[in-house]
């Protein structure tokens, strides 16, 4: 199937061009990282993790957010995302993929990576995260692939794929618990060390994967003669997901100031009063925290009345606004100020560098390269199929 | 002979395992007795159970004497000097009380004592969080309870840095072997891209030898077997008020502070 990706128009060769000159520019910028160290980054002794590890996390979490078009359709049968659901796993699987990429891009040692696998260590959380992203991957591509291929030859698919399609609905739950288990399990970051981590990592994933989603969705409406939705309101179905996915995080996030603020336990406030209002004449942080918190809302009123959550233009203004302030949270801030301030009670902050930015750039535009591929194929077997 | 792709791939598949059990066989086998192999232990090596370190900053008169602490294990150690401290790597260091204690801020505290030095270094914690963080057993825990590390196996993915509550790991952001100003022969340079720290001197200590640090602190730094009852360190941390950094995070760090100073055991 995957020859379908190698015709296109003018302007999906344009499109892959680009995506190919990007990547090859932040080739070279790996290429200087690789060479001379992580010293080319912006991180430091005392925030060690930046810019590619929150990468990391957000994508764990739109990877998992395919399930929330699996478990409807596959467990309660809802057809509407009939036409959809092959786009959630086509999207899962590029999202795991540049996960995986952030991670190697981080590494210090990037040659060394199969020690991982060499010298398992069941007490280390990376090791069960390597595990459910191997896995998670594994089944997306097989799942993807096979409903598709039965598809274009018009057969049902084959029975051995539905067992594998109800464990993806755990295991992509899993990828982001685990995600939010390596951080939420260390002692001595405030931030992080929250029982409710995981729950929030799941309700920001759920709101901001479908998100993009849905954009991707009339993405394709307007390239090709593919119809993801049809009439028959999977969209707006997707719209409530979001909506209560984004309300649910934001309460989980209220639910985090007030232990932190009511207790006023000095060491579990400071990255939040650091995040909100800055420290020690440091405030880096502070303008984008207060954008994410006005997007958030903003977002969430947008997919609540029903006036500007029918109307395309209000309402890929609320998407929007609700996947910037997801990834500003995820993306940016939690792992950031995680370090900060640092063991010592002392503020040393972190911005990315030039360098750092054009090697995430280029791990993005693999990921919509993949996105392309992926998709180019799953649409020109639904266009052959209607023709 | 030509044969079709089931049976190609039925026979790669059985070489394949073949392969692997083969290999797990040849490892099952392999002699586990160290003496065997040829290695032996260190003729003078100090065993103990639990080594320990009491800090007592009384016996620092002078700035000077923390620096000449310092710039013995860096040098022994082919710690970098870099010039930013982005980059800086550093085995022990020295802290204000305020900032080494953090957490338990008492504004009506002398501001004398209040900014008074402290020596900092990796606590070798008997319940290390970077242990079980990293996921190479790159870094680990010895039989004497020193928290060690692998610099070959290390793949620097720094996850043992955000684990650790104490600031005590750092990073070769950069090339460190041009930083070097005087390399030693004591001890191993290290490549880009591993973590690092403190090792209570290990090389050392199989040698018979006290810490470099110890060594050069006039009585500031002991050094010892906790689990001995015979031991100084013991004797300290056993009658005499000391405090830990950060205790009540469970770590149980082997470094212990003591308070008040004056003749100690």
């Amino acid at each position: 199937m995957l020859e379908k990706a190698l015709s296109g128009s003018k302007r999906y060769w344009i499109w892959v061009t680009l995506l190919l000159a990007i990547i090859a520019v932040g080739f070279v910028a790996y290429m200087n990282q690789f060479n001379n160290g992580l010293g080319v980054t912006g991180m430091s002794r005392d925030v060690s993790w930046g810019l590619y590890i929150a990468q990391f996390t957000f994508l764990v979490g739109v990877a998992a957010s395919a399930v929330m078009l699996v478990l409807p359709y596959y467990l309660h049968d809802f057809k509407k995302f009939g036409k959809m659901v092959i786009l959630g796993e086509f999207l899962a699987i590029p999202a795991v993929i540049m996960c995986m990429l952030f991670i190697v891009v981080d590494l210090g040692q990037p040659m060394r990576i199969m020690n991982v696998i060499l010298h398992p260590s069941p007490h280390s959380v990376m090791f069960y995260d390597m595990i459910v992203l191997c896995g998670y991957l594994l089944i997306n591509l097989v799942v993807g692939w096979t409903t598709l291929g039965a598809e274009r030859k018009g057969a049902p698919s084959p029975k051995w794929v539905k067992p594998i399609i109800y464990l993806s609905i755990p295991w992509a739950v899993s990828i982001h618990t685990v995600t939010a288990f390596l951080y939420a399990g260390l002692p001595g970051r405030h931030l992080w060390l929250s029982a409710i981590m995981a729950a929030r990592f799941l309700a920001s994933a759920f709101a901001a994967g479908p998100a993009i989603l849905i954009l991707l969705c009339f993405i394709v409406k307007k390239v090709s003669k593919f119809d993801p939705d049809p009439g028959v309101g999977a969209i707006q179905s997707l719209v409530k997901i979001v909506r209560y996915a984004m309300i649910a995080n934001v309460f989980f996030y209220i639910l985090e100031l007030f232990t932190a603020f009511y207790s006023n336990i000095p060491e579990y406030s400071a990255p939040l009063r650091y995040i909100f209002f800055g420290m020690d004449g440091h405030y880096s942080l502070v303008p984008i925290m207060w954008t994410a918190v006005v997007l958030a809302f903003l977002g969430i009123a947008m997919l609540v009345f029903p006036s500007t959550r029918m109307n395309k233009a209000t309402l890929i203004i609320g998407l929007l606004s609700i996947i910037i302030a997801n990834w500003i949270d995820k993306g940016m801030i939690l792992i950031v100020a995680g370090f900060v301030p640092n063991s010592f009670e002392r503020v040393i902050e972190y911005a990315p560098t030039l360098n750092e930015i054009l090697v995430t750039l280029a791990v993005y535009s693999i990921g919509m390269l993949l996105v392309t591929i992926l998709y180019k194929v799953a649409i020109s077997v639904r266009e052959e199929k209607a023709n | 002979m030509s044969i079709n792709r089931r049976q190609f791939l039925r026979r790669a598949g059985m070489v394949t395992a073949l392969g692997i059990g083969s290999s797990f066989v040849i490892t099952g086998f392999r002699k586990k007795d160290a003496a065997a192999s040829g290695y032996t232990k260190a003729a003078k090596d100090m065993p103990a159970k639990r080594w320990a370190m009491v800090v007592d900053m009384s016996k620092f008169k002078s700035e000077a004497d923390m620096e000449k602490v310092i710039e013995a294990c860096h040098k022994l150690h082919n710690v970098p000097k870099f010039p930013n401290t982005k980059d800086e790597i550093k085995w022990i260091w020295k802290d204000d009380y305020h900032h080494t204690f953090a957490g338990g801020h008492n504004e009506y505290l002398d501001e004398h004592v209040m900014h008074s030095p402290f020596m900092v270094t990796c606590n070798h914690c008997e319940n290390p969080p970077c242990v079980r963080a990293c996921p190479t057993e790159a870094t680990f825990q010895r039989p004497d309870g020193i928290v060690a590390m692998d610099f070959h196996r290390c793949i620097g993915c720094r996850f043992c840095m955000a684990a650790c509550p104490f600031g005590a790991r750092s990073f070769n952001f950069k090339d460190p072997r041009p930083f070097i100003e005087e390399v030693s022969t004591e001890y191993p340079t290290r490549t880009p891209g591993v973590v690092e720290k403190c090792n209570f001197c290990y090389e050392r200590l199989a040698d018979g030898l006290m810490p470099a640090c110890v060594e050069k602190s006039n009585g500031g730094l002991i050094f010892g077997d906790l689990d001995d009852p015979n031991s100084e360190v013991r004797k300290i941390v056993s009658t005499k008020l000391t405090i830990r950094r950060k205790p009540e995070l469970g770590t149980q760090p082997s470094v212990y502070y003591l308070v008040g100073g004056g003749e100690h055991a």
